[in-house]
């Protein structure tokens, strides 16, 4: 067999030396079987990258021999908009980014332009908020524990994900006044108080996202063509999940016990709460998927204890009725349902922020990409990608 | 002799007016049961397994919902890929097709109540199925696509690699019945007392997961697998096209569904109803066809539930596992048929 020489090949990396030199071999072999090598052109309009994301494969057979992602068919510019809006506007647009679980998208740069401010939330807006940045969690979440499951043909487990979700978005929409985007974050608090019954429909609906996270244990993981499947595919080595940058469950299914949640230092409810950071050793795309189904859970009990000391008090702090944050830089980093998220805001004293640089998690993920795909075969492209969890408004902010 | 005909209307028909009613007849025996499959199953099963409903607004409970569907698939436009080998392209829904209807013509749904009545019938039934194939194959290559490209050759290799157990499944029926004709084999299971079903369990269970290949329903999707090869080797078909490989997969599902039935579950016999008497040529068919829904809902139940495979773990699984097993249980019943 021969390949295509052109194809980037860096010939400081061994394994691709290693490859070249197996094909060699093979070529000895199949001199009068010519074959060529083909390149398969994955997205932007393809199911299984969920948005507009495109991969470009070089395939011999169904092995995949290079795998490159191109991102930003989905760019919107929302660093530079955000330049052009108040600070409270800004969280309007920054709900965008990743869709799915968009109130955690606001809560990091709420935190880095209060501590620009040097105002602080009440306790009683920071626990709403934790316990609203949970639920948002576990809806990204749950989205994921249906999608993978399609990702490998299993089409059943999308519908009943999407069914629990419902609970779960209800209780954000009742809370809010927003299923997605919720908008509720102001500088130094939160819109509003919790309405009345809240708490007790939350604790039910928690209790219905369990039922669900069985469910999803016997339907999906207890499954054999599933675990044959994950087991195995995709393996991130824990130096490795580290030197692409990877947060989240990618660098937890890694065996790497790192959550800014417990271990940056938050003016959130996290601390105050008695839970577990789960990790598994693996690194495959099974262990992703066991890491996210167990934060899940544990975010429900997380929102329950939340709700148990919810303490009294308003929900605003006393902030003055136009917003001009004082000149200076702060960044914030918060660990958000796809990973770490964090906002570099500057300002110059004026009613916009100067510059914003976002710092989102799908992005680092992705750029992992093309090592995690170089020799696998076509259809653990689907595994791998579904495993890392990608949201592309994440990607192309 | 016209047994279809005579056994219905008691006269001798001319041999065209034989002909154009079996073609009618075999055109309702595909199609009537390939709607009620895709009615019951795909749209109302599916979405009660996965909590929804389904059709409703078509008809009662969405009765009508296929004709609607048919009404939509004629309506759209018929494209060709540029660069695609046109004449391939439109044959290969057709070829697989031919396979579905050539498969219906051997099978007997009463003592005078058939097709044809041939005496290597399963033989003939194990044959026309692989020719669905080359449709495939037809579709993958002719489309001038990659994905159809790759799905398609996963088809020839999935469908030929379960193209054996399939077969050797089959083999111990035949050892019991100790007939190749359909007719046969549902006289053995009625001489024998019990629905072979009970003593070929292990063939029935081979039988079930190769016809599941066979079909390229999941588990055994790969060839469409959607989240990889957008739809495989249908990528590039619309409209009336689409609507051919559509109902061959669904025809084929019944077909095999039927034959599975005539094989392992006593085909068109009742218990305790003496299997040759006048009222089994009318009643036969409904009670074969009833069988095949419950084969088809054990189909459609995998179906519906189950992730896929990967293309090596489905060769190993067809090589490793069932080929040996299916082995095993011909020797097995072999030395069961020679000693007693």
């Amino acid at each position: 067999m021969t390949t295509d020489i052109n194809a980037e090949f860096d010939i400081t990396n061994n394994e691709q030396l290693r490859y070249i030199a197996a094909q060699a071999a093979d070529a000895r072999v199949n001199v009068e079987l010519e074959t060529e090598g083909m390149t398969l052109n994955i997205g932007p309009q393809h199911p299984a990258t969920h948005g507009t994301l495109r991969i470009v494969a070089r395939l011999d057979g169904e092995q995949v021999i290079s795998a490159e992602p191109i991102m930003g068919y989905m760019h919107r510019g929302y660093e530079k908009l955000t330049e052009v809006r108040t600070y409270p506007q800004v969280t309007t647009l920054i709900n965008r980014i990743d869709w799915v679980g968009s109130f955690a998208n606001e809560v990091p740069f709420i935190l880095a332009a209060e501590e620009l401010m040097e105002v602080e939330a009440p306790p009683r807006a920071q626990y709403i908020r934790t316990a609203l940045f949970e639920m948002g969690r576990i809806a990204n979440i749950m989205l994921f524990l249906g999608d993978m499951a399609v990702q490998l043909g299993g089409v059943t487990a999308i519908f009943y994900a999407f069914r629990d979700r419902e609970f779960v978005l209800n209780q954000i929409e009742s809370a809010t006044g927003g299923r997605f985007h919720p908008n509720f974050n102001r500088i130094g608090g939160v819109k509003d108080d919790l309405p009345a019954g809240w708490i007790k429909e939350t604790k039910s609906s928690m209790q219905k996202v369990r039922d669900f996270c069985d469910e999803m244990e016997d339907l999906v993981v207890g499954n054999e063509i599933f675990q044959a499947r994950c087991r195995g595919v995709g393996i991130i080595p824990a130096d490795v999940a580290m030197a692409y940058g990877l947060s989240g469950a990618n660098l937890r299914g890694s065996g790497v016990d790192w959550d800014l949640r417990r271990d940056a230092d938050s003016p959130l409810a996290w601390k105050d709460l008695d839970w577990k950071v789960w990790t598994h050793p693996d690194g495959d795309s099974f262990s992703r998927y066991w890491v996210r189904l167990q934060e899940t859970r544990e975010a429900t009990y997380m929102v329950e204890q939340l709700l148990d000391g919810l303490p009294a008090g308003p929900v605003m702090a006393k902030v003055p009725r136009i917003i001009k944050v004082p000149a200076g830089e702060s960044y914030v980093q918060t660990e958000n349902p796809l990973g770490a998220m964090g906002y570099y805001v500057v300002s110059k004293g004026e009613l916009t922020p100067f510059r914003v640089k976002i710092r989102t998690a799908s992005f680092s993920n992705m750029s992992i990409s093309p090592w995690l795909l170089e020799g696998v075969l076509v259809p653990d492209i689907a595994t791998i990608l579904a495993s890392l969890y990608f949201i592309l408004g994440d990607i192309d902010r | 002799m016209n047994p279809l005909i005579s056994s219905f209307l008691a006269i001798n028909p001319p041999y065209w007016v034989d002909t154009l009613a079996k073609i009618g007849i075999g055109l309702v025996a595909v199609l009537l049961p390939t709607g009620a499959l895709v009615y019951l199953f795909l749209f109302k099963m599916m979405s009660f397994m996965q909590s929804r409903l389904g059709p409703m607004e078509t008809g009662p409970y969405g009765q009508l919902q296929l004709l609607a569907e048919f009404g939509k698939f004629l309506q759209k436009e018929d494209i060709f890929p540029s660069k695609a080998d046109r004449f391939v392209f439109a044959a290969a829904p057709f070829v697989v097709l031919v396979s579905t209807f050539m498969l219906v013509l051997v099978l007997p749904g009463g003592p005078d109540t058939h097709f044809v009545d041939l005496n290597t019938g399963i033989y003939f039934a194990m044959a026309v199925s692989s020719v669905s194939v080359i449709g495939i194959l037809m579709a993958g290559w002719g489309s001038n696509s990659k994905y159809s490209l790759l799905g398609g050759i996963r088809a020839a290799g999935q469908l030929i690699a379960y193209e054996l157990p399939l077969v050797l499944s089959v083999v111990g029926v035949v050892i019991m019945a100790g007939t190749l004709n359909m007719k046969g084999i549902v006289a053995a299971q009625a001489d024998f007392g019990v629905w072979f079903i009970i003593p070929q369990i292990i063939g029935f269970f081979i039988f079930m997961v190769a016809v599941q290949a066979e079909l390229t329903q999941p588990p055994f999707d790969m060839p469409v697998a959607e989240s990889e090869l957008v739809t495989g080797y249908l990528t590039e078909y619309s409209g009336m096209r689409f609507l051919l490989f559509f109902i061959g997969e669904f025809a084929t599902a019944a077909v095999f569904s039927a034959i599975g039935a005539t094989l392992f579950l006593g085909g068109w016999t009742v218990p305790f109803v003496d299997a040759n008497a006048e009222i089994m040529d009318y009643i036969g068919p409904l009670v074969l066809a009833a069988k095949m829904v419950f084969i088809a809902f054990l189909i459609f139940w995998f179906r519906i539930t189950y992730p896929r495979f990967r293309e090596d773990q489905l060769q190993r699984l067809a090589w490793k596992f069932l080929i040996p097993l299916s082995l095993f249980n011909i020797v097995v019943t072999a030395i069961f048929k020679v000693v007693f």
